[in-house]
């Protein structure tokens, strides 16, 4: 898969050159937002829900090595086989070894964000084991040796035709046929014999509970259930935040992912896997890579609150419109942001600058996780550290220095207005970054200060 | 130090003071004037049928209607009369032809109409999931409000495997076109007794 060094401007720049596609990006999830609304309107309690939900994590958060411990001993109680990763390395190796115990090179995967952020296919294929995603939105963009473009959706940027097309070349469908209940026929039928042939399978977790040592998977295809059930070997990888203390806390969790996250009531399956399938081996992943050190960060804990529902994606007007790929992580979007430069500032140091910081994510987020806060705050950190984009440093000192010395300013003023007057392609050019898709204003005659002295009586 | 213990000691040494735990009980969550009426509706609007019933030999009349003599169609539930017994020793494996299953419910949700299933009613976990229709049969005094009101019923019931199931396997990752039968049941119906 394509590995880029490619910042979120350029990236986002070049999902721009389709205007067609990025308005039809933007109104596809602009729609979901609205489903959201919807699904969200039907419950007069839903604010105290959010509430509710933010603070069951917060609890969570604040007692998490307490929690930890028990999910681990009410687990190994049930029969499971828990592991534990410091990092995406050592979760791609315990995987890797698991696999080799059983003698398996082929296995079947659910959507598990954890997974797409540790590497794992490259890792395994790169070993020569062959993962087929299983939910249909990863296996189309897998087949297009492609990575999610969103957490819920995974290839909400690709057209029915384009995967008419890809589905011709790798699963024979015939040519120019581009009808998703077709194509989505011809796809149950391609995983149905991986999943009746396959002796492994990986799932993600949306909730482990303490109290019980179970798990919860949401799915709405029933791909985790069908991979899961039918294997010898069940590996589910979570990271640690996905605690929640207790059973009876699914009730909150589970009104608030899937109105947040599509506007459906709730997903088709919410399966709660406690002790191993007939003849099966049950195995957990706890995974912290970075976790821990985030939740020591006071301004960026609350990210860890988290459940991914992609609400946050569907209502910012930047994602809409430069896509999921312009992001470079695993985890695109408001959150994404918010959690990238957690693992990697350098690299990730444009993605809080990806925002502008209106506060939408915020408003929608189920488990009220100040987003926008924390991307602002992420900007002061990342200039402090020294990683801030060099052009943005300069312009940013290059204002200061104006704005602190009144003749500068009013110099400045006065020049830019002549130029702007005189020779406007100065400024009405591709190497203004305001100029993009936008006119710039009539420049005035005067400043306020000149306006002001002239008509103070 | 092994992966556990580093990981363990991080967490508790960055983890904040102790927050309280709020009281789910005490939400004020939403009352349905019908919870079978919402249930219905919300089932239907989320593509499953529910049909109302007196009895199993109902059941077993519709089912022979609707499933073309009940070919490869099977069940769980002993009193159900013209449906063959599912096997409980066959391989999970063996199940990939089966049209039709048949199995009890728990008890439904009207907030959005799912239903909860444990495995000890239906003994072979992929069940559900692999056959192209499925069919689960409640009570009709056991439909709750919402989820908070399920997990009061489920409370700390001991289950190897259980499930909420909410309509049919279903899919939108195509262009958000909503497609019914992704991987699983192309059809859910709920009889209600």
């Amino acid at each position: 898969m394509s590995v880029t060094n490619a910042k979120h401007p350029e990236l986002a720049a070049a999902f721009n050159k389709d205007a067609a596609r990025v308005g039809w990006h933007d109104e596809t999830l602009w729609w979901i937002r609205q489903k959201r609304d919807k699904a969200a309107w039907t419950l007069p309690e839903w604010e105290e829900l959010r509430e509710t939900a933010s603070q069951i994590k917060l609890n969570t958060l604040s007692n998490l090595s307490e929690y930890l411990t028990a999910f681990e001993k009410n687990a190994l109680a049930n029969g499971a086989i828990v592991h534990w990763a410091a990092d995406a390395k050592e979760h791609n190796e315990i995987v890797h070894k698991i696999l080799q115990q059983h003698k398996v090179t082929q296995l079947v995967k659910s959507k598990s964000m954890l997974t797409e952020e540790c590497g794992l296919n490259d890792y395994l294929a790169a070993n020569g084991v062959d993962v087929v995603d299983t939910d249909l939105g990863e296996r189309i963009v897998q087949l297009a040796n492609e990575h999610p473009s969103h957490i819920v959706l995974p290839c909400i940027h690709w057209k029915k035709e384009e995967i008419g097309e890809l589905f011709h070349q790798h699963l024979n469908t015939p040519k120019g046929n581009a009808d998703p209940q077709f194509l989505t026929e011809a796809a149950r039928i391609h995983l149905r014999e991986k999943f009746l042939t396959r002796k492994v399978a990986i799932t993600g977790v949306n909730f482990a509970i303490a109290e019980t040592g179970e798990f919860v998977v949401s799915t709405n295809e029933g791909n985790a259930d069908m991979g899961a059930h039918l294997a010898e070997v069940h590996i589910a990888c979570m990271g640690i935040e996905k605690l929640i203390p207790q059973r009876k806390h699914l009730g909150v969790f589970l009104r608030l992912l899937a109105r947040s996250a599509t506007g459906q009531p709730v997903t088709t399956y919410n399966s709660h896997f406690k002790t191993p399938n007939k003849n099966q081996q049950l195995h957990i992943i706890l995974v912290d890579n970075g976790r821990s050190v985030q939740l020591g960060r006071e301004d960026f804990r609350n990210s860890l609150k988290c459940i991914r529902c992609g609400a946050c994606f569907n209502t910012c007007p930047v994602y809409r419109r430069s896509g999921g790929h312009s992001y470079h992580t695993a985890v695109a979007g408001p959150i994404g942001s918010i959690l990238a430069p957690n693992f990697d500032m350098k690299k990730n140091a444009d993605l809080p600058f990806a925002s502008t910081l209106c506060g939408s994510c915020t408003n929608v987020c189920p488990v009220k996780i100040d987003i926008h806060n924390q991307l602002y705050k992420w900007r002061q950190v990342l200039t402090e550290e020294g990683h801030s984009p060099k052009t943005k440093t300069l312009a940013m000192k290059l204002m200061a220095f104006v704005l602190s010395k009144p003749a500068a300013f009013n110099l400045g003023g006065k020049v830019g207005r002549k130029v702007m007057r005189w020779f406007p392609f100065l400024v009405n050019n591709k190497l203004n970054p305001w100029y993009k898709q936008r006119d710039m204003p009539v420049p005035p005659k005067q400043s306020f200060t000149e306006w002001y002295k002239k008509n103070k009586k | 130090m092994s992966s556990r213990e580093k990981i363990l000691n991080a967490v508790k040494k960055n983890q904040p003071a102790l927050e309280p735990l709020p009281d789910v009980a005490a939400i004020n969550a939403i009352q349905f004037d019908d919870v079978f009426a919402q249930f219905g509706t919300v089932l239907k609007n989320i593509g499953g049928n529910v049909v109302e019933v007196n009895d199993l030999n109902k059941v077993s009349q519709y089912v022979q209607h609707t499933f073309n003599g009940a070919q490869n169609c099977i069940t769980t539930i002993a009193d159900l009369t013209g449906v063959s017994q599912l096997n409980i020793q066959e391989d999970a494996h063996a199940l990939q032809n089966v049209e039709l299953a048949v199995i009890n419910a728990q008890f439904a949700v009207a907030e959005n109409g799912a239903v909860w299933i444990t495995e000890e009613q239906y003994k072979l976990r992929v069940l559900p999931f692999i056959c192209n229709h499925l069919a689960v049969i409640i009570h009709k005094n056991n439909i709750v409000n919402t989820m908070h009101q399920a997990y009061d019923l489920i409370q700390n019931a001991d289950y190897g495997f259980g499930v909420f199931i909410a309509g049919p396997s279903k899919t939108a990752d195509i262009e958000q076109s909503l497609v019914l039968g992704a991987h699983g049941p192309k059809s859910m119906t709920v009889f209600v007794l």
